[in-house]
């Protein structure tokens, strides 16, 4: 018999409880150029304020999607949660303790998949719960890795090399190998971007589905309204950048669990999506307009 | 069922066309013959020196070699696949010997930054210089034939795998590498698990052009010291003036340069997974 992915790691699942993600007053400063050489050739630049003083509380176990304007800092945020980047000023806390870079508490899905091209789909998820739990008898891992696959519908694939995968497979894997080693907090940086809308919408579907069977934390960045509406709990909406910050964070109050058919008829629907629409419109219009005014060069 | 309209006309007689393949076959065939045909008659009509055998000549004499390749009848008059033997011996050795200080050097540079600036420029000075000028200073460190043309060989294949594993190793996609820390990969597991066969495929490649410019340089490091092998061999038929011996020895050295070459190609194609190079 098969158990269930939630027990696999009892103790992790207990802690998954008082995952109070925090960030407190983030900045990021990417430094311009300014040594001799760049100068001379003309290259020099000021430095780039990317995010201002964010500010945010993530309740253990909810779904929040961010959504802003190309350009406006997200992946640069969702880089600082996982740890793979550092705050110019500020900290990010999990559960009251602030994070010193990356950790297996915080799994990562990326959009280019990033998939060990020599590992086979099996390979790929059983080298994540290997390396954070080294201790576990190989038919263990083995195991755990095949009871993921089986959650995102992958069965029959577990042989096979990520470049004989379709794109949407290829994601399914990505999922599978964050979650297979139950991290507290799921970071997706727009999963679904480089897929066709008819993939898109079933991985979404999938995504839906898996949560409500494995509730975690969850940080989604989208460009997609309806995505945003779907799964989330909340959605962070950002200013355009630089200097990005967060314009309002929406409650999305819809039952669940949720069918993307259905969604449009609950009475809040449309009024959260032109809220979103409007300010999505209004920030990215600001962007092209200030690229229009801009001198080409300074 | 009307759709049937919309099926293919299978029975149209195709014209006559030949495909790319086929094609390349026929042109190919059309150069070998033309250029036999030249040489044949260039060398009956005596176009050429005196000493240039006709190509039937040369043929006859390389289904000489080839028919019975493993005679040995002294050291001066052994089969061709003897000769051969000895030489590939020396190149795997001595090609083993580089690889086994190119490899760990590479992923040594590749990984720091330091190491990298501080190597440099002895590679850059070194990897310009023609392997044969390492073959007396080899004999004055060495005293003996034998390992002086496996020091050349192995010097020689150092370049193309220090330089390519290096590349492998430094230029990891960074997504690879992230995916490594976002679940707290040790140093050592990255390297074993995520760099190393990240840069297989650019080491192997290394290692291609490597064995290439062993086999390359092998001819040359065996006229010079002498004793044994394919290239003396090379040079002991032109002391004894027979050209047709020597147009046999470049072509089966061509032939085993290819083999090696289609050997490192097929391990190539194995390690890179369809990862595009
Ligand atoms: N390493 C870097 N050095 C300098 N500037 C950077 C660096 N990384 C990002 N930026 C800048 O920071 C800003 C935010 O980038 P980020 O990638 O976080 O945006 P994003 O919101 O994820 O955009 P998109 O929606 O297009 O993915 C951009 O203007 C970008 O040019
Ligand atoms: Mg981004």
């Amino acid at each position: 018999m098969i158990t269930p992915p939630h027990t696999v790691f009892s103790e992790a699942a207990a802690m998954t409880s008082s995952a109070h993600l925090s960030i407190h007053n983030v900045s990021k400063v990417f430094p311009g150029k300014r040594d001799w050489f760049s100068r001379i050739t003309h290259r020099a630049s000021i430095d780039y304020i990317a995010l201002d003083q964010i500010n945010l509380d993530i309740e253990p176990n909810t779904f929040v999607s961010i959504i802003g304007p190309s350009g406006c800092g997200k992946s640069t945020l969702l880089n600082i949660i996982a740890g793979l980047s550092q705050p110019t000023t500020g900290a990010v806390t999990i559960a009251g303790l602030p994070i010193a870079g990356p950790g297996s508490d915080r799994g990562v899905v990326f959009q280019n998949y990033a998939l060990m091209p020599w590992m086979t789909v099996l390979e790929n998820i059983r080298f994540a719960i290997e390396t954070v739990n080294p201790k576990l008898a190989v038919s263990r891992q083995k195991a755990i890795a095949q009871e993921y696959i089986e959650l995102v519908g992958l069965q029959g694939a577990e042989r096979k090399h990520p470049h004989e995968l379709s794109g949407g497979m290829k994601q399914r894997v990505g999922i599978a190998r964050a979650l297979a080693t139950n991290p507290q907090i799921l970071l997706m940086d727009e999963p679904f971007g480089a897929l066709d809308a008819l993939t898109r919408g079933f991985l979404q579907d999938e995504v839906e589905r898996i949560w409500e069977q494995q509730r975690k934390t969850v940080i989604l960045i989208t460009h997609s309204i309806e995505e945003a509406l779907l799964l989330s709990d909340k959605i962070v909406m950002m200013t355009r950048g630089p200097e990005a910050n967060i314009a309002r964070i929406l409650d999305v109050p819809f039952p669940r669990p949720r069918h993307r058919e259905t969604l449009d008829q609950h009475p809040a629907y449309h009024e959260l999506k032109a809220e979103m629409e409007a300010h999505l419109s209004q920030e990215t219009r600001a962007v092209e307009e200030s690229r229009i005014r801009r001198p080409v060069k300074a | 069922m009307t759709n049937h309209i919309l099926q293919p006309a299978l029975s149209r007689p195709k014209p006559f066309t030949l495909s790319t393949n086929q094609k390349a076959i026929l042109l190919f065939l059309a150069i070998l013959i033309v250029t036999l045909v030249f040489w044949e008659t260039g060398a009956r009509l005596e176009l050429f020196s005196p000493l240039m055998p006709s190509a039937s000549e040369t043929f006859k004499d390389f289904w000489f070699w080839v028919s019975d390749p493993f005679f040995d009848y002294g050291p001066n008059d052994k089969g061709i696949g003897l000769l051969l033997l000895t030489s590939l011996r020396r190149v795997l050795i001595g090609f083993t010997i580089g690889a086994a200080i190119a490899i760990p050097l590479g992923i040594l540079i590749g990984l720091s930054d330091v190491a990298s600036r501080a190597v440099d420029p002895f590679i850059q000075i070194l990897k310009p210089v023609s392997p044969l000028a390492w073959l007396p200073l080899g004999l004055g460190l060495l005293k003996n034939s034998e390992s002086t043309a496996l020091f050349v060989i192995a010097i020689t294949s150092i370049w193309p795998t220090l330089i390519n594993t290096k590349f492998g190793v430094s230029n990891v996609d960074q997504s690879y590498l992230d995916v490594a820390r976002t679940l707290g990969a040790s140093r050592w597991r990255t390297l074993t698990k995520v760099i190393l066969p990240a840069a297989a495929p650019y080491i192997v490649s290394g290692l291609r052009i490597s064995i290439g410019i062993a086999w390359l340089v092998i001819v040359a490091a065996e006229i010079l010291v002498g004793g044994a092998g394919i290239g003396y061999f090379v040079w002991n038929e032109w002391n004894n003036l027979k050209i047709t011996s020597i147009i046999t020895a470049i072509i089966v050295i061509g032939i085993v340069g290819l083999l090696l070459d289609r050997v490192f190609g097929l391990l190539q194609h194995w390690v890179a997974f369809g990862q595009r190079l």
